[in-house]
């Protein structure tokens, strides 16, 4: 597992109160994980806080599992 | 109008989590008074307090890990994690777990605070001005509204019924079990949830009342001393927290389902001074109208209350303010009359005080037994009122007031009935 995808897990674990080995790639954080609306807005600004970046609101939009998180973040932080 | 009777009881305090340790440490003359830890208070003119007691959950001990998930109380300040924790204590004391829909939607909930998430309002202010808005957690405004203590403990429980809240100060508590009472009388509900929660211990909220020159500052070297109602040496109120919540039911439903009822709440009286936004008015004329009005709704005269709940803060005015007020409402019948302000042990609850001081009257009809008033050495003014100094005394206890007087010149004051 890359640094970046253990530290989003960690975040996940962390803000959802979920076990960590439900926190996968395809786990979906609304449908498959618990979390509403407002967890989500937390999460996001949660790993803004990690890596250091913004993720503008119409990215946040597109984030809508661990994977995709891992990947986007994967990203901005090398870019 | 139905009658409305109490089958529940919930309790955090900064004596105990839960009813019977914090009733038996009150009678045992215990204080919840300490140094405060969590925070600096160097610059503060007062360094004492009344926190509720953390541990694991033995011995009286408040473990939120018992009550809420580590991941919502992130979320929320602790005024909501107390009345959560006391409001489930009621519920399961009341045997009351509604099922049914229809049992869902003729519950309902009323809890009040005086100031809600004051410690979460001050971080996240901070968090604005130094780092801007985009670090500002969505959870900000819904874990500090007053009315989310009703909202999570209807959530919690599948609660359906009336949710609603009082913010009346350091009345909200005794407001928001009298208002509770009303709507089951008027059929709103058939059973509430109802009363005060309140965290202010904590930096802006202990610098906001010292402002207000409302707390002890004698007494830090010395705490337990320093919340001593009536007596001559008081110099202002030490801050308690906690939450109380009763379960109030219609009589006829408590009846048909076999309930434990604890008292009837008779009387229930409301007044405003019309005076001054933080000091009571002199001639103590709203207090005594309050307790005129509860006890008229009782249907009883006020020589047929044996013990009083005062709401005595050991501030220096209006501790005699309340009795002159008391001793006017009670006239001849003075003599036979208890009176003790449990604040000496617990604190001022602030928008939670009304709702425990309720229950500790309920607990004294309950166990016919007045609890004391700790530290009244030297009573500042003679009274025939027995002010049941250091002691508690067993007594025969039919009637009960309990009186909250709150900023801002509202009083509320709640009789409670033994039951027959």
């Amino acid at each position: 597992m890359s640094d970046v995808a253990e530290r989003v897990k960690k975040i996940v674990v962390e803000h959802l109160g979920v076990d960590a080995d439900k926190v996968i790639d395809s786990a979906n954080f609304m449908e498959d994980l618990g979390a509403d609306s407002l967890d989500t807005v937390e999460l996001v600004m949660a790993f803004e806080e990690e890596f250091g970046v913004e993720i503008p609101d119409d990215a946040a939009e597109t984030i809508v599992t661990v994977g995709e998180a891992i990947k986007f973040l994967e990203k901005a932080s090398t870019a | 109008m139905r009658r409305v009777v109490v089958t529940g009881l919930g309790m955090v305090s900064p004596l105990a989590c839960g009813v019977e340790p914090g009733w038996s440490r009150l009678l045992a003359g215990q204080s919840g008074a300490r140094r405060i830890e969590g925070f600096d208070v160097s610059d503060l003119a007062c360094k004492i307090a009344m926190p509720v007691p953390r541990g694991g959950g033995d011995n009286g001990s408040f473990n939120p890990d018992q009550w809420m998930e580590p991941k919502e109380r992130r979320k929320i300040d602790d005024f909501i994690l107390y009345a959560v924790a006391a409001a489930a204590q009621a519920l399961a004391d009341a045997c009351w777990k509604p099922s049914t829909y229809e049992e869902q939607i003729k519950t309902g909930v009323l809890i009040g605070s005086g100031i809600g998430g004051l410690g979460g309002i001050a971080e996240t202010a901070i968090v604005l001005k130094e780092r801007g808005p985009r670090r500002v957690s969505p959870f900000f405004i819904p874990g500090r509204l007053i009315n989310l203590a009703a909202g999570y403990v209807s959530i919690q429980h599948g609660l359906k019924g009336p949710n609603h809240s009082v913010v009346t100060a350091c009345s909200s508590g005794t407001h928001a079990i009298g208002d509770a009472g009303r709507l089951v009388a008027l059929e709103d509900a058939d059973v509430m949830v109802a009363g005060g929660a309140e965290s202010a211990i904590n930096r802006i909220g202990i610098a906001g009342f010292a402002a207000c020159r409302a707390l002890s500052t004698n007494f830090n070297d010395l705490p337990k001393q320093a919340s001593r109602p009536y007596d001559r040496d008081r110099d202002g109120f030490v801050m308690g927290e906690g939450a109380g919540c009763v379960v109030l039911e219609a009589y006829e439903h408590a009846k048909a389902r076999g309930a434990k009822i604890y008292a009837e709440l008779a009387g229930y009286g409301m007044s405003g001074d019309a005076y001054h936004i933080t000091a009571p008015q002199e001639s103590g004329d709203g207090a005594c109208r309050a307790m005129a009005a509860a006890i008229k709704r009782a249907g009883i005269s006020p020589g047929d209350i044996d013990y009083i709940n005062a709401h005595g803060t050991s501030t220096p005015l209006g501790d005699e303010i309340e009795i002159r007020a008391v001793e006017r409402i009670a006239g001849n019948s003075g003599r036979s009359l208890s009176m003790s302000s449990t604040k000496s042990a617990i604190g001022h609850l602030l928008g939670a005080a009304g709702a425990v001081e309720a229950i500790f009257s309920i607990l004294a009809i309950r166990d016919q037994i007045v609890p004391p008033t700790l530290n009244l050495d030297h009573p500042s003014v003679a009274t025939e009122i027995d002010l049941v100094p250091h002691k508690a005394r067993k007594r025969e206890v039919e009637f009960v007031l309990s009186n909250s007087f709150g900023f801002g010149g509202t009083n509320a004051c709640l009789v409670f009935k033994r039951p027959q």
